[in-house]
């Protein structure tokens, strides 16, 4: 599928009536979603016939492309219900539903610090189940939400047995680069995004091949 | 919910350490529903060897569902009849509503429309 074939697609994905704030929602815009899982497939290799896990999938942008791009099935993780509702809609309308699973769930519990920490017991068995995981995380911007994004990319590396694919803030970079290379990643910027949506990464683990990107649309 | 997720869900209260009660989840109270899909011996050959296996097994068994084999099988790549099984049971078996319990602390974690509901209250977890 051409790229712009896949962007016009997910033209009819329906999004978020009302984001939420306390879960930092923003859509992930057909634009976006066509632009990750179009490179992860036809630089990477990363989509079809694979398993994957979408993050935070909200109303299913990114799990959507990935059906559409042949991956074999995804499950989709979300804490919100209202999204979720979205989400089935939208897998019915594309008529992929019998590819997709949706779990409601919440990644993070509070520590006694009031700091957030990955559920660790609630991905056990989840434990590298997934060949790729793909994501539109929060940023971690909202008070009270902070490392969040982090968090997100920890249980990513726990659940993908291979790559991963991430939204994050440009004001971020140097710091995911640095401790996703602590976690045994490689990590390159595919893209970076205009306005407030942010960079696109793909993560690697050291061992497989790098390619070098550089998605930079106008 | 289908099999093949119910198979990665663990009770992850606070405390609820027993490894040998807070997985699999029992299912209760289950409304399934007969779905189809499209099947996919190379996807289901792959997912294989990371299922729990006597999980599954249990659990299909308490849904009425009694013809996986109780031994891991092997070479099911080469085993038709397995796969088409795999297929069934995994993909094609829908949990619309009920609920899942705990065999350790009895948590009860709702699954409604399809959907596992595995949010806690925080004093839970």
């Amino acid at each position: 599928m051409k790229l712009k074939q896949l962007e016009s697609y997910l033209q009819n994905v329906e999004n978020f009536d009302e984001p939420k704030i306390e879960f930092e929602q923003y859509p992930t815009t057909p634009h976006l979603a066509s632009r990750i899982i179009y490179t992860a497939e036809n630089v990477f290799q990363d989509i079809q016939g694979k398993t994957i896990a979408d993050l935070g999938c909200g109303c299913g942008m990114l799990t959507i492309a990935s059906l559409l791009m042949e991956a074999d099935f995804v499950t989709g993780i979300d804490i919100d219900k209202d999204a979720i509702e979205i989400l089935q809609n939208n897998l019915d309308e594309y008529e992929i539903s019998e590819s997709a699973e949706i779990i409601c769930a919440n990644l993070s519990k509070s520590s006694s610090k009031k700091e957030l920490l990955l559920d660790t017991n609630l991905l056990d068995k989840m434990h590298k189940k997934f060949d790729t995981v793909v994501m539109n995380p929060p940023f971690g911007t909202k008070p009270g939400n902070a490392g969040i994004d982090m968090l997100f990319l920890e249980a990513a590396v726990y659940l993908s047995k291979g790559a991963i694919y991430s939204l994050h803030k440009s004001s971020t970079r140097d710091y995911i680069i640095k401790t996703c290379k602590k976690w045994g990643y490689s990590c390159e910027v595919l893209a970076q995004l205009k306005f407030d949506i942010p960079k696109m990464y793909n993560f690697h683990k050291k061992n497989s091949v790098d390619i070098n990107v550089d998605l930079i649309p106008n | 919910m289908r099999l093949i997720t119910h198979n990665m869900l663990k009770c992850h209260v606070r405390g609820c350490d027993d490894s040998s009660k807070n997985f699999p989840l029992e299912i209760q109270d289950a409304q399934l529903e007969q779905i189809e899909a499209e099947k996919n011996d190379a996807f289901l050959v792959r997912m294989f060897p990371r299922l729990e296996w006597n999980a599954l097994v249990s659990t299909a068994k308490n849904l009425s569902i009694n013809n996986l084999p109780e031994k891991i099988p092997e070479n099911i790549e080469e085993d038709q009849a397995l796969l088409e099984i795999l297929h069934t049971v995994l993909l094609e078996t829908n949990v619309k509503e009920g609920r899942m319990v705990c065999r350790g602390c009895g948590h009860i974690y709702a699954i409604k429309n399809s959907v596992p509901n595995m949010l806690l209250a925080e004093h839970e977890i």
